[in-house]
C-alpha cells in the first residue's frame, strides 16, 4: 500500500507540555500529537473560540485515526460548531476528504460513504462520522441508532460540550442537571437544567451490542489516542464519546479548558471507560477523587449553585451522588496495587 | 424483451439494468414493490456489485444515498408521500450538493387525513427543491425514464425524481419492453462524478456559505436546470436511437396541431385524457392534449410555443395548493404570460378519487361552450361539504371533519 503524501511538518512553539503529548518522555510513550509528523487533519486557521475543547478533541481524534490506518480516513460531519468553525466558505481547515450534509444525518451519510468505498473495492478507506452532542444524542439519534443496529463500518465520534453551542448555548439531552443554558436559565424555582432528564449515549450505544464503545477526554490525550487507535482496529459500528469543554457555553476560562476537562474526570462526573459488545472492559482509575464542587466552581454555568443555602447544598449533593454512582459503576477508585 | 409485469417490477428491473452501486430504502405504500423487487434482484446476484441497505427512515435512506453518491457510487432510493416529506431536508441537501441520485416517487397523497392513494401532493411539495422532476405516463415510460434519469442526473450533476403514479402505474400489470443490458450500457456510461471524496485529492464538501456567495450558488442550481432543459430532448433523441422507441422528452403533445382547446396534465391521467380526446375528435371537437414529462425544469418556452396556438387551456391536476388553487396551472399561466388565452384549473383525482372519462368529457365540453369556471373541482360532493360547513357553523366543536364526512357518506357504517 502506497503512503499517502499527507503528512506535514508541524511547528511547535511550546517547549514541552502535556497538551502536545509529552514530548519529553521516551519516543515510544509519546502521543501522536507530540510528533512533528502528525497529520494536523484539522489544521490551524479555523474560527473556533479561544480554548475550544471541540477543536482540540477533533484534531486529537482524527490525527490518531489517520496514524492508525495509514492516513486513509474520510470524515462526515454533522452541522454544529465543528462544522461551522472549520469550513467558512471558501476556506477549510480539513486536510482530509470531508463531507457535511445536515445536522441530523451524519451517521447515515457515513454509512453511505462506507458502502461506496466497499463497492468501489477500497475497503482500506476508513470512515468517521462526527458531531456535537446535540447532533448525536438528539436530532441525529435515529440515524445513529440505525447505523449501530446495522453494524455499519463507521466510527462515530461525539464531541460532547453538553449543549447546543453553535446556536448560542441551548440545552441538549447531554446538558447536566443544574447547568445554566439559554433555554434552562438560572431563574425561577429550579434554576438551570432539571434533574432526572437527559440520556447517557455511551450506555445506549453499548445496548446495541456494537464492537466498541469508549468515552474519552481532551484532558487524557494518551488515553484518547489509544481508544481511537483501538477503535480503528475493529470493523463494524464503533462509538467514542469525547468530553470537550466549551469556554463560551460553560463560562470557563479559555486557558483552563484542559484543567476543567480533567476536573470533570477526577470528580467522577465524566467516567472514562471502554466497552466491547456491550460489556465494560476497562476504566481509567481516578487516583485522588475530588469533590464535584471543585469542578462546578470552575464554570459560570453552575454559578447559581455557589450562592449557598440549603437548596443549593442539596443540589450539589445530588450531583455528588451522580459522580459517586459513576465511581461505583465503573470501579473508578481502586485500592493501591 | 417483452414482459407482462407489474409497474413496480418494471421499474426495479430498469434500475437493475442501470448498474446501481448503492440502494437504500425504507418501505411505504405504494413504493414497496419496487424496493422489494430490488432487494431480491440484489440478493439473487442479478444486480452485481451493489449494496442494498435497509435503513430506519426515509431521512436516513436519502442520507445514505447522499454519502454514497458523494463518494462516487451510483445511488438510488425510492419513496412516496409521507416518506418524501420525512426526508425533505435531505431532498434539498442532495440538490444543493449537486449529487446525481435517482429517486422513484410512487406518487401518493399526503395526510392528514392519511390516505395511501394517488395524487401529486408529494412531488409538488418538493417542486422547488432543485431536483429534476420527470413524470411517467405509463409503465413503459416509467421504466425508460429511469434509464434516462441516471444519464441526465450524472451529466448535469443534479438529482432526478421519477414520478410514477401510485397504484395506477406501480401496481398495474402492463406489457413492457425491457431493454437488454448491452443496450443500457451503450446508453449509460459509468458514473464519473464532478466532485468526489478522494484520499488523493482531499476536498471539503458542504461548506458554510454566507451572503457573499449564496445567491450565486442558488443561481447556478437554476442554471443547471436550464441546462437540463436543453439536455432532455437531446438525450431523449439518443434514447430513441438506441432503444427504438419514443420516451421522455420535455412533453408529449397529442392531436394539438389544430386544437382549439388543449388539455394539460402530468402522469398517467394522460391516458384517460387521450381517450376522451379521441371520442370528442370523432364528434368534431378540435381538442388535443399535452402530457408534461419534465415538470422541473419547467419548459416555459417550448410550452408557450405550442400552447399559444390554442384558444383555451384546461389544466387537469392532481393537487390542490390550498389557499391558491392549482400549481401546474399557475406554471402554465407563467408560460403564457402576456397572452390572452384563458387557463382553467381542474382539480381532480385527489387522494385516489377516480378520474372518469365521463367527468372529463363533461368538463371539456363545458370548455367549448365557455361554461367552465376558472377553477373546477372534478366530482366534488358539494352536499357533503355543505353539510359539514353547516355543522361547523352550528357548533364550534362539531367533531373531526374527516370522520363527519365519512359518516355522511355512509362510509363508517359500511365499514363497521
Ligand atoms: C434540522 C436543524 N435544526 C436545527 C438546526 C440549528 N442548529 C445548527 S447547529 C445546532 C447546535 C449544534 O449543537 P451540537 O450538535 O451539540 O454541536 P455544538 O455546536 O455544540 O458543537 C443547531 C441547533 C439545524 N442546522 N438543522
Ligand atoms: S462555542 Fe464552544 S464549541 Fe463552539 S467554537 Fe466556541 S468554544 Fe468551541
Ligand atoms: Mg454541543
Amino acid at each position: 500500500m502506497e503512503e499517502m503524501p499527507r503528512e506535514q511538518q508541524v511547528k511547535f512553539y511550546q517547549k514541552g507540555t502535556y497538551t502536545v503529548g509529552n514530548r519529553l518522555v521516551n519516543a515510544k510513550s509519546r502521543a501522536v500529537q507530540s510528533s512533528i509528523t502528525r497529520n494536523n487533519s484539522l489544521t490551524s486557521g479555523h474560527r473556533a473560540c479561544q480554548g475550544c475543547g471541540e477543536a482540540l478533541g477533533a484534531r486529537y481524534a482524527i490525527d490518531a485515526a489517520m496514524r492508525a490506518c495509514n492516513n486513509r480516513v474520510m470524515a462526515v460531519n454533522a452541522t454544529g460548531c465543528l462544522e461551522v468553525f472549520t469550513t467558512p466558505y471558501p476556506e477549510t481547515s480539513w486536510q482530509i476528504p470531508w463531507l457535511h450534509s445536515l445536522f441530523g444525518n451524519a451517521a447515515a451519510v457515513a454509512t453511505g460513504v462506507a458502502a461506496a468505498t466497499r463497492v468501489k473495492g477500497k475497503p482500506e478507506i476508513r470512515i468517521i462520522a462526527q458531531g456535537g452532542d446535540g447532533g448525536t444524542t438528539d436530532i441525529g439519534f435515529g440515524c445513529l441508532s440505525g447505523m449501530f443496529e446495522r453494524n455499519d463500518d463507521v466510527l462515530y465520534i461525539c464531541y460532547d460540550n453538553e449543549g447546543y453551542m453553535n446556536t448560542g448555548v441551548q440545552r441538549s439531552s447531554a446538558t447536566p442537571p443544574t447547568a445554566r443554558t439559554a433555554t434552562t436559565p438560572a431563574v425561577g424555582k429550579e434554576p438551570g437544567n432539571v434533574f432526572g432528564t437527559g440520556k447517557n449515549l455511551p450506555r445506549i450505544a453499548m445496548a446495541h451490542g456494537i464492537p466498541y464503545v469508549a468515552t474519552a477526554s481532551v484532558a487524557a490525550l494518551h488515553d484518547l489516542e489509544a481508544k481511537v487507535t483501538k477503535a480503528m482496529s475493529f470493523r463494524g459500528a464503533r462509538y467514542i464519546h469525547i468530553q470537550v469543554p466549551c469556554p463560551l457555553g460553560w463560562g470557563s476560562s479559555p486557558a483552563s479548558t484542559i484543567n476543567v476537562a480533567r476536573l470533570s474526570v477526577k470528580c467522577g462526573l465524566f467516567p472514562l471507560f471502554e466497552a466491547e459488545r456491550g460489556e465494560v472492559t476497562s476504566s481509567v482509575p481516578i487516583r485522588n477523587p475530588i469533590p464535584v464542587i471543585d469542578f462546578l466552581r470552575t464554570q459560570r454555568r453552575f454559578a447559581h449553585l455557589m450562592k449557598g443555602g440549603e437548596e443549593n447544598e442539596r443540589k450539589i449533593a445530588k450531583l455528588q451522588a451522580i459522580a459517586d454512582e459513576n465511581i461505583r459503576r465503573y470501579n473508578l477508585v481502586r485500592k493501591e496495587v | 424483451m417483452l414482459k407482462q409485469i407489474e409497474g413496480s417490477r418494471a421499474v426495479a428491473e430498469a434500475i437493475g439494468l442501470c448498474r446501481p452501486e448503492v440502494i437504500c430504502a425504507y418501505p411505504i405504500t405504494p413504493q414497496t414493490h419496487i424496493v422489494e423487487g430490488l432487494s431480491e434482484l440484489v440478493r439473487e446476484g442479478v444486480i452485481e456489485n451493489c449494496e442494498y441497505i435497509n435503513v430506519e427512515s426515509e431521512f436516513a435512506a436519502l442520507s445514505v444515498a447522499i454519502g454514497a453518491s458523494a463518494a462516487g457510487a451510483r445511488s438510488y432510493t425510492a419513496t412516496s408521500s409521507q416518506g418524501l416529506l420525512f426526508m425533505a431536508e435531505a431532498v434539498y441537501n442532495a440538490a444543493g450538493l449537486g449529487l446525481p441520485i435517482v429517486m422513484t416517487l410512487g406518487n401518493r397523497a399526503i395526510g392528514a387525513p392519511i390516505n395511501i392513494w394517488n395524487d401529486h401532493s408529494d412531488s409538488m411539495a418538493m417542486r422547488d427543491s432543485g431536483w429534476i422532476q420527470l413524470h411517467a405516463e405509463n409503465n413503459q415510460e416509467a421504466l425508460d425514464l429511469h434509464i434516462l434519469a441516471f444519464r441526465l442526473a450524472e451529466e448535469v450533476s443534479c438529482p432526478v425524481m421519477v414520478n410514477v403514479d401510485g397504484f395506477i402505474l406501480t401496481h398495474a400489470y402492463e406489457r413492457v419492453d425491457l431493454p437488454r443490458q448491452e443496450q443500457v450500457d451503450a446508453f449509460l456510461p459509468p458514473y464519473e462524478p464532478v466532485q468526489v471524496l478522494d484520499l488523493a485529492d482531499p476536498v471539503s464538501i458542504g461548506a458554510m456559505v454566507g451572503p457573499d456567495a449564496f445567491a450565486e450558488v442558488r443561481y447556478l442550481a437554476h442554471y443547471k436546470q436550464l441546462m437540463a432543459l436543453e439536455r432532455i430532448p437531446v438525450l431523449s433523441a439518443d434514447f430513441r436511437e438506441k432503444f427504438g422507441r419514443e420516451s421522455g422528452g420535455l412533453f408529449h403533445s397529442y392531436r394539438c396541431d389544430d386544437a382549439e382547446v388543449v388539455v394539460i396534465a402530468l402522469g398517467s391521467v394522460n391516458g384517460t385524457i387521450k381517450d376522451v380526446i379521441d371520442e370528442m375528435r370523432s364528434g368534431g371537437y378540435k381538442i388535443g392534449s399535452i402530457s408534461i414529462t419534465s415538470f422541473r425544469p419547467f419548459p416555459l418556452v417550448a410550452l408557450r410555443e405550442v400552447l399559444s396556438r390554442a384558444r383555451k387551456l384546461v389544466v387537469v391536476e392532481k393537487n390542490l395548493a390550498v389557499g391558491l388553487g392549482g400549481i401546474l396551472s399557475s406554471n402554465i399561466r407563467m408560460a403564457l404570460r402576456g397572452l390572452v388565452q384563458p387557463v382553467h384549473t381542474v382539480i381532480a383525482g385527489l387522494g385516489g378519487r377516480p378520474i372518469t372519462m365521463k367527468s372529463l368529457a363533461e368538463v371539456f365540453h363545458k370548455a367549448f361552450k365557455n361554461e367552465l369556471e376558472d377553477t373546477h373541482y372534478l366530482d366534488l360532493d358539494w352536499n357533503a361539504i355543505n353539510r359539514e360547513l353547516d355543522r361547523s357553523r352550528a357548533a364550534r366543536r362539531s367533531g373531526p371533519i374527516a370522520e363527519n364526512i365519512l359518516r355522511d357518506l355512509g362510509g363508517i357504517e359500511k365499514r363497521a
